[in-house]
């Protein structure tokens, strides 16, 4: 069946493109892996490691607390050794290193929740608008003092009744007569940071227009509220900040008036894709956690690691980290790539990383989508491996548990991301950016041959993610057809296309690195094996609610034989895979590809 | 002051250690690698005399190819050049062996000093640095605890056992083979990182040198065979004093 009808989506050689995978296979050499990091890379992850292993972590019971002073005194510190400001170019105090770089740094800091929001909070989202939208005024004022860690920021969009839908934010931004400063009135919510401070950067309405502000902590009229009392990440800082008629002098405008939204969704696209690291950092600490404990527990006169139900989760929370960490670097790797060599001297530099970003602002999404839904199983699996000890504060798992949860809410939830993905398809196929309507016509075309109803064989994982991409356009065909524009109104039916897409693409990123990794790889043809299992699975259950609710009657049934056909795959011994990758995994004591 | 660090790549303490299948040497598949950690004290030391005396530190590493990664580590760190000796991959050298390529490699440089681990972390012979002052004619002392320069001489302390320690004066240039744990490592910062590309670091084809090398070889690596065999001992101390004497003397015939 896999060779019957593949050539919807093996056609020539473009650029990558966004969204680009659903129209053409990848191959390995061209998908970016862990393993592609250079020397450099891997000399920078260490030091990130290092300085986790000999200052982060022993002071993480007093980050939880929120000891006063702890967390930015070792942001400051972090700041010493460049894990602030790695891609800040070097006249401003930065180290002018590529986004890759800094992705191995969010991942090495990654493991700790709390931390992981300071410093995001912090060198992403905190600066990253200035770096990019900031005057050369404006830079040169603030950006050495963000690298090194004299000034700690903060990103301030969303409001009490603004989240998801940023644009409905009330604070307002008015020009004085004299035209030289704005006054600021309002109140920001949920920021991360907020409580420590010293620059953030606000988006408030111009003439009913988003525009952003830097606004400095000691303005006049700036108040942070109280610490929220939050569920997890306890030991970061979240607080409102209100504005009570703050002048900021019109120098500290970020960007042309009523152009904030443009600010606000790039950078939100950036921070999307950097969740992926800083998550697949926790989860690998969580399952080395649980590793470890399920080789010293026993129970039933032996270690735990030896019941076939345990090494089941170990061997799931692998794969699917496995998948999380590849998709995430793959997306990393086309955005670099695309945004070419990083050279700040040019002035074009920073517009070409956000170009790039946009590009695969749909894949970032799904690394957003895939990622914290990784970290959330894994979390609870590993609660759920260490039995009533899971449960308790003294247990890191505890708290990876209550902290994973939030990154399904923040840098857009998992509901706003899906639905940008499939929306942001759509949009790019009516202004003939993708071929969306070549391949959905060819595929139908080809579900129409008799002859390509010969199934059979055994299709590798691979094919199952090609397979996966054709139940996406087949979902697109008979979705359009049923409602036309109106699609999107249908959110279920958006979603579930998203995820089909989501699964075909993080596969396909596992098969890429697998084939890459050759001999190398211990455990990731199993991981691959594993995951292709898992988001077949998945991809026919969302599919079917999809075509159920797209089609009636006879045409149902008949759409419900082609899914079923696009679908068909043989189940591998998933058990006894389980069992060997967990045997590995536990005698390696960690995470292992 | 020219100071000279050997250094060494060894497999990662936290790798998963499996001898190979030939039954010489480890299985390398699954082996990550680092700097040798006594090496990494060593290097430290030096790091911290140029920071008080001036003066230049080069980084010398015999090993295969990718050991030019800790090379470039030690120059991230703040070493200002590197001579890499290059052996193949699977190259295991005898003590004598490296000396004669490391004295290969410093015989023209004129240091004032060489520093060394106190001994490898997988082979363990802790005889590299004092072969290699043989060759060169250099003073040389062992476990080295702190390093003081003096007017064109050293002072140093050397752990002894049992908490004794020994001050040695010795002139220079001199081979010092450092113990580990002696100060706090310094990170590569990411500067550090992006400079240490920029830096010089020479590589020379051990095999091109016509040395006569790797006399000794390994004959067989193998695992510890466990054997329970431990015995309690019961009784008054005297008479458990007694019999283990007794059971060590004619027993393990180790006393
Ligand atoms: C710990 C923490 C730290 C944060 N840090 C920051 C920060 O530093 N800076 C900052 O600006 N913000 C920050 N946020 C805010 C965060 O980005 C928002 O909470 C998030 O965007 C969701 O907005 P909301 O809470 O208003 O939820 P809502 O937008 O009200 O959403 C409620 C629910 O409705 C769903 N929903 C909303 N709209 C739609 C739709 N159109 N279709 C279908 N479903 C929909 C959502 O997915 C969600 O499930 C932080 C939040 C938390 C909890």
């Amino acid at each position: 069946m896999a060779t019957t009808i593949a050539d919807t989506t093996t056609a020539g050689r473009a650029p990558a493109q966004g969204a680009g995978f659903l129209f053409r296979a990848a191959a390995p050499e061209e998908v970016f892996t862990p393993e592609d990091l250079s020397e450099e890379q891997r000399a920078i992850a260490k030091t990130a490691d290092e300085f986790w292993q000999s200052e982060v972590a022993p002071k993480l019971e007093a980050i939880q607390h929120q000891a006063p002073g702890v967390a930015t005194a070792l942001l400051r510190r972090a700041a010493e050794l460049g894990l602030t400001s790695v891609v800040i170019p070097e006249e401003y105090g930065g180290m002018g290193l590529d986004f890759t770089s800094a992705a191995v740094v969010t991942e090495a800091l990654g493991r700790d929740g709390s931390f992981a929001a300071w410093l995001g909070a912090h060198s992403g989202i905190g600066t990253l608008p200035l770096l990019f939208f900031g005057t050369e005024d404006q830079k040169q004022r603030y950006l050495p003092k963000l690298a090194s860690g004299e000034m700690i920021a903060a990103y301030c969009l969303s409001e009490a009744h603004a989240g998801s839908d940023a644009l409905a934010a009330r604070t307002t931004a008015v020009l004085t007569e004299d035209g030289r400063h704005y006054r600021l009135n309002g109140q920001k919510m949920w920021i991360t940071n907020g409580g420590a401070a010293d620059l953030y950067t606000v988006f408030a309405k111009v003439n009913e227009k988003l525009t952003a502000f830097l606004v400095e902590r000691r303005f006049p009229g700036v108040k942070q509220g109280a610490e929220e009392k939050k569920m997890g990440i306890k030991g970061s800082s979240t607080c409102a900040i209100y504005l009570d008629n703050v002048l900021v002098p019109v120098e500290n405008r970020l960007g042309e008036p009523g152009r904030g939204h443009v600010i606000a969704f790039n950078i939100l696209n950036l921070g999307r894709l950097t969740l992926g690291p800083g998550t697949v950092g926790s989860a690998k600490a969580v399952l080395a956690a649980s590793l470890g404990y399920a080789k010293e527990r026993v129970a039933f006169g032996k270690p735990i690691a030896g019941f076939g139900l345990i090494q089941h989760k170990l061997a799931e929370m692998a794969a699917r980290t496995f998948a999380s960490e590849s998709v995430s670097y793959r997306v990393e790797g086309m955005v670099t790539k695309a945004a070419g060599e990083l050279d700040w001297r040019d002035p074009a530099a920073g517009s070409r990383v956000l170009k790039a970003a946009e590009e695969f602002a749909i894949e970032c999404s799904f690394v957003k989508v895939f990622a914290s839904e990784v970290l959330d199983y894994v979390v609870d699996e590993g609660v759920q491996i260490h039995g009533g000890y899971g449960y308790h504060q003294d247990y890191l798992v505890e708290r990876a548990y209550r902290d994973s949860r939030i990154n399904r809410i923040f840098e857009g939830t998992n509901e706003i991301n899906r639905l940008l993905a499939t929306g942001m398809l759509l949009k790019r196929a009516q202004k003939n950016q993708i071929p969306l309507l070549e391949a959905v016509k060819k595929l139908q075309a080809q579900l129409l041959d008799p002859l390509s109803t010969a199934g059979g064989g055994k299709p590798a994982e691979g094919a199952l993610a090609e397979q996966a991409k054709k139940v996406a356009l087949f979902l697109l065909g008979i979705s359009y057809m049923q409602f036309g524009p109106a699609i999107e109104q249908q959110q279920e039916v958006l979603a579930a296309i998203s995820d089909v897409m989501m699964y075909a693409f993080v596969l396909e990123s596992c098969v890429a690195r697998t084939a890459k990794l050759g001999v190398r790889g211990r455990n990731a043809a199993a991981y691959t094996t594993l995951f292709a299992h898992q988001a077949m699975n998945e991809v026919e259950r969302v599919a079917a609610e999809a075509v159920a609710v797209c089609s009636e009657g006879d045409t149902r049934r008949t759409n419900l034989a082609v899914l079923r056909k696009l679908t068909r795959r043989e189940v591998a011994d998933v058990v006894t895979l389980r069992r060997e990758a967990a045997k590995r995994l536990v005698e390696h004591g960690k995470y292992l590809v | 002051m020219k100071i000279i660090v050997s250094v060494k790549q060894v497999p990662a303490r936290d790798s998963n250690l499996r001898v190979a299948s030939g039954g010489k040497w480890l299985d390398d598949s699954d082996l990550s690698y680092e700097i040798n950690e006594p090496d990494a004290f060593a290097l430290e030391e030096a790091l911290q005399l140029k920071d008080a005396q001036g003066g230049e530190v080069v980084v010398v590493c015999a090993g295969p190819e990718r050991a030019g990664s800790t090379i470039r580590e030690a120059l991230a760190k703040g070493a200002d050049r590197g001579i890499h000796l290059v052996l193949p991959e699977d190259a295991v050298l005898d003590a004598l062996s490296t000396a004669r390529l490391l004295r290969h490699a410093v015989k023209n440089e004129a240091p004032d000093l060489i520093l060394t681990g106190l001994q490898s972390d997988d082979l363990g012979y802790g005889q590299t640095g004092v072969v290699l002052a043989e060759l060169l004619g250099y003073a040389h002392a062992t476990i080295i605890m702190q390093v003081e320069v003096l007017d064109g001489a050293l002072r140093v302390k050397r752990e002894l056992e049992d908490g004794w320690f020994q001050y040695v004066t010795l002139p220079m240039p001199a081979v010092l083979a450092i113990q580990s744990g002696i100060k706090k490592l310094r990170y590569a910062t990411l500067m550090g990182i992006k400079r240490a590309k920029m830096k010089p670091v020479e590589t020379i084809l051990a095999a091109s040198l016509g040395l006569e090398l790797g006399r000794a070889a390994i004959e067989r690596v193998y695992l510890p065979a466990r054997s329970k065999q431990s015995q309690i001992l019961t009784g008054a101390p005297e008479q458990v004093a007694a019999q283990l004497v007794e059971k060590l003397k004619f027993e393990a015939r180790v006393l």
